[in-house]
């Protein structure tokens, strides 16, 4: 009897086994396999060269770091002024305010948006040539005729803009995230806050932050994974990488993927490296949350 | 309870691995791949019109855009299931490795039968970017890979009507550089822009600096280059590097240039708010249908030297192979014959504005058309040279002129930087 319940068990979560080592599991050692040869993706011979792809990356490839550079650079701007914005507007929106569920639709908006489609919208907004220029249009307008610049094509501004852009399409995953997090508090909390003499500003720091920790820590590591792994917008905003200034490490992948003399190993050597170093970042960010709590 | 587990993991598997399936039809059936959106009507068309006359149907398939369809012709290679006939995008390496895969059927004994009368239809040039001579360094037995269905140039244009508004001659566009970058002060001052172009998707850059590369240096020595014999920091290199930053200085290019993806260099150009264009002869159909009413001309990049003569990228626009493992091959060779037949490709050509591959249907073709097709005898392509520069040089030769127009690096700088990646590349291909 006991045999029969083990072997009915096994049944029911061989499906969801089989599904998973078929599209995860098996194709992450194949890639893993992969990286360890040099191979042009479509001859049937491939040169093993063991640990030389990785050795390139991580001690060769400039482009692979500046790459990494820039979407750490993307990501710290989601990390802390797209999460902060989320987090303001989700706590607004948790009061009592008018037309509260008419800003919860139009703040979701931005995220269902294909991200090229979003790249292609802001492109034709801030571009001053081909697009409606709005951004110089409203500086001149306010009298600010010096902050004017070609946003797109300009080494110093086209990264930030491009964070910035992304933060507007991200925030909305952080708005729905915190909002939830902030409906979870119990309201009886906050009245005995109140009674006790606490003001807004002592509520808000004693109650809601510490109660929306472990909320901000799921919101940190999706935005973190979400953001080192942009690539669309990119190519909607600007086209490609612009001379490195807008490489990502997607794109690395992509472009060692194709053109001539393609090296379709070294390009699975780098979503390897590239997933592990995410998989360290968000286990970090997990230690590091639970020491905090 | 066990039964109905053992029935739904069987569901499972069933519906996971019975996804597949296989039409049966009792028509022989040609499968084509392509990426052209622009000619998918007119091939829909011409398959319509082969199998009324021979009972073969043709079932050409679009995946565009270009990039997805050189993904998945990747992944069909990888799985050997590709179709009857595809294209390959991509430049000589890429086809090498297909061949080498033995995907590709060596089309030279149907070229050369009765009397070469199919390979002498073809434009010579048409035909080079899918030929291997003897004793090529690609290893591949020499032989005709690819059947050409169109030709493209890639040259610039200018625009009639701003050329009058400049106080211009239209009817003279600018042969020497100096006079190029002499309108880059008329066009400023005119409120315009420059020279527009795909940049921001970079493989033109390098096509406009191999033309100069051509010009100053000629053929020999670029190859030489290529070879590994003659660093990028020699002074001719510097000089073609150079050119790019006399553009941008003179105010010739257009704003944002680095960043500007093809589509958008086309729609400035064909709405009059660019005077001068880099582009491929496809553009004709392009503009066609943006502007009709558009009045430009053709015109070979400037010359920066005379000592060498100018040189453009041209040759097979696109071309389609022949799956060797196919078990229509025959049927799909005698289709390719049929599809560049002059009559066929003179409907194309009409349908699409595109250079016909064969050259006895050039007769009936547009004014602008014919100068595209002008172009052919300055003509030249990588694919054709018989050396490959490694991608990772051409991608710092590009990002580096990229650099030079945005003014953060020098031409010398540049110059170095491509030869320590050149040297690098060399050093790892004696390793392996």
């Amino acid at each position: 009897m006991k045999i029969k319940d083990t072997l009915e068990n096994y049944v029911f979560v061989l499906p969801a086994a089989a599904i998973f080592s078929i599209f995860y599991i098996i194709p992450f050692i194949w890639v893993f396999k992969l990286g360890l040869f040099e191979w042009d993706g479509i001859s049937f011979t491939k040169v093993f060269v063991g640990l030389d792809n990785f050795k390139e990356i991580f001690l060769q490839d400039v482009n692979w770091w500046r790459a990494m550079w820039n979407a750490g650079y993307v990501t710290l701007i989601a990390l802390t002024f797209q999460n902060i914005l989320a987090f303001m507007l989700a706590w607004a929106c948790d009061r009592q305010i008018r037309m509260k569920n008419f800003y919860r639709v139009i703040f979701f908006i931005p995220p269902v948006l294909s991200e090229i489609v979003v790249g292609m919208i802001w492109r034709f907004i801030i571009n001053d040539i081909e697009g409606a220029n709005i951004i110089n249009r409203i500086l001149a307008a306010a009298g600010l005729p010096n902050l004017m610049r070609h946003w797109l094509s300009d080494p110093k501004t086209v990264l930030t803009t491009v964070a910035l852009v992304h933060c507007w399409k991200g925030f909305g995953w952080g708005f729905l995230i915190f909002l939830a997090g902030l409906q979870t508090i119990p309201r009886q909390l906050y009245e005995s806050a109140r009674v006790d003499g606490a003001n807004a500003w002592q509520s808000f720091k004693k109650i809601t932050v510490p109660l929306m920790i472990p909320v901000t820590v799921l919101v940190a590591i999706l935005t973190v994974l979400g953001s080192m792994q942009a690539f669309a917008l990119i190519l909607g905003l600007v086209g490609g990488e612009f001379a490195g200034h807008t490489s990502v490490p997607v794109l690395r992948i992509l472009a060692s993927m194709r053109g001539a003399s393609s090296r379709f190993g070294y390009a699975c050597a780098q979503g390897i490296s590239f997933g592990m170093i995410l998989v360290i970042i968000s286990f970090m960010q997990y230690r590091f949350s639970k020491k905090g709590q | 309870m066990l039964f109905k587990s053992v029935l739904l993991g069987g569901c499972v598997l069933f519906s996971v691995l019975g996804c597949s399936s296989q039409k049966i039809d009792s028509k022989p059936t040609i499968n084509i791949w392509h990426w052209m959106t622009d000619r998918d009507p007119a091939f829909q068309e011409l398959a319509k019109k082969y199998e009324t006359l021979t009972g073969v149907k043709v079932n050409f398939e679009l995946y565009a855009p270009s990039d997805a369809y050189a993904q998945k012709i990747r992944a069909a290679a990888q799985g050997i299931n590709l179709p009857d006939v595809f294209g390959i995008l991509g430049q000589k390496q890429d086809f090498v490795s297909f061949i080498k895969a033995g995907h590709i059927l060596d089309l030279t004994p149907y070229m050369e039968a009765s009397n070469n009368s199919w390979k002498n239809s073809f434009f010579p040039k048409a035909l080079t970017v899918n030929e291997f001579g003897p004793q090529n360094s690609y290893g591949i037995n020499p032989g005709i890979f690819g059947v050409p269905i169109d030709i493209m140039t890639i040259q610039m244009v200018y625009n009639k009507k701003l050329f009058t508004q400049l106080g211009l001659n239209p009817n003279r566009p600018p042969k020497t550089l100096s006079e190029f970058l002499d309108t880059g002060a008329k066009i400023r001052s005119a409120g315009l822009e420059g020279l527009v172009s795909g940049w921001g998707e970079i493989w033109m850059i390098d096509c406009l600096a191999s033309n100069y590369a051509f010009n100053i240096m000629g053929k020999d020595k670029v190859l030489a280059t290529i070879k590994g014999e003659v660093p990028y920091t020699d002074p001719d290199w510097v000089r073609v590097f150079t050119i790019f930053k006399q553009m941008k200085d003179s105010g010739v290019l257009a704003r944002g240039l680095v960043t500007m993806i093809n589509k958008t260099a086309e729609q400035l150009f064909a709405n009059e708010k660019a005077v001068f264009a880099f582009n491929g002869s496809w553009c004709a159909n392009v503009y066609q249908g943006m502007n009709p009413g558009l009045e430009y001309g053709a015109m070979l990049p400037p010359q920066a030297s005379d000592k060498f003569p100018m040189a453009i990228w041209g040759g097979a626009g696109s071309s389609f192979v022949v799956n060797a493992r196919s078990q229509r091959r025959e049927e799909a060779v005698k289709f390719l014959i049929w599809l560049t037949d002059q009559d066929q490709q003179a409907y194309l050509s009409a349908a699409t504005n595109n250079l016909p591959a064969n050259k006895n249907s050039l007769s009936k073709i547009p004014a602008i058309l014919a100068q595209f097709a002008r172009g052919m005898d300055y003509a030249t392509h990588p694919n054709a040279w018989g050396v490959s520069e490694f991608s990772l040089v051409i991608e710092a030769l590009d990002y580096g002129i990229q650099s030079i127009i945005i003014g953060e690096k020098t031409p010398e700088q540049v110059a170095e930087e491509v030869q320590k990646i050149k040297e690098r590349e060399l050093a790892k291909k004696r390793k392996n």
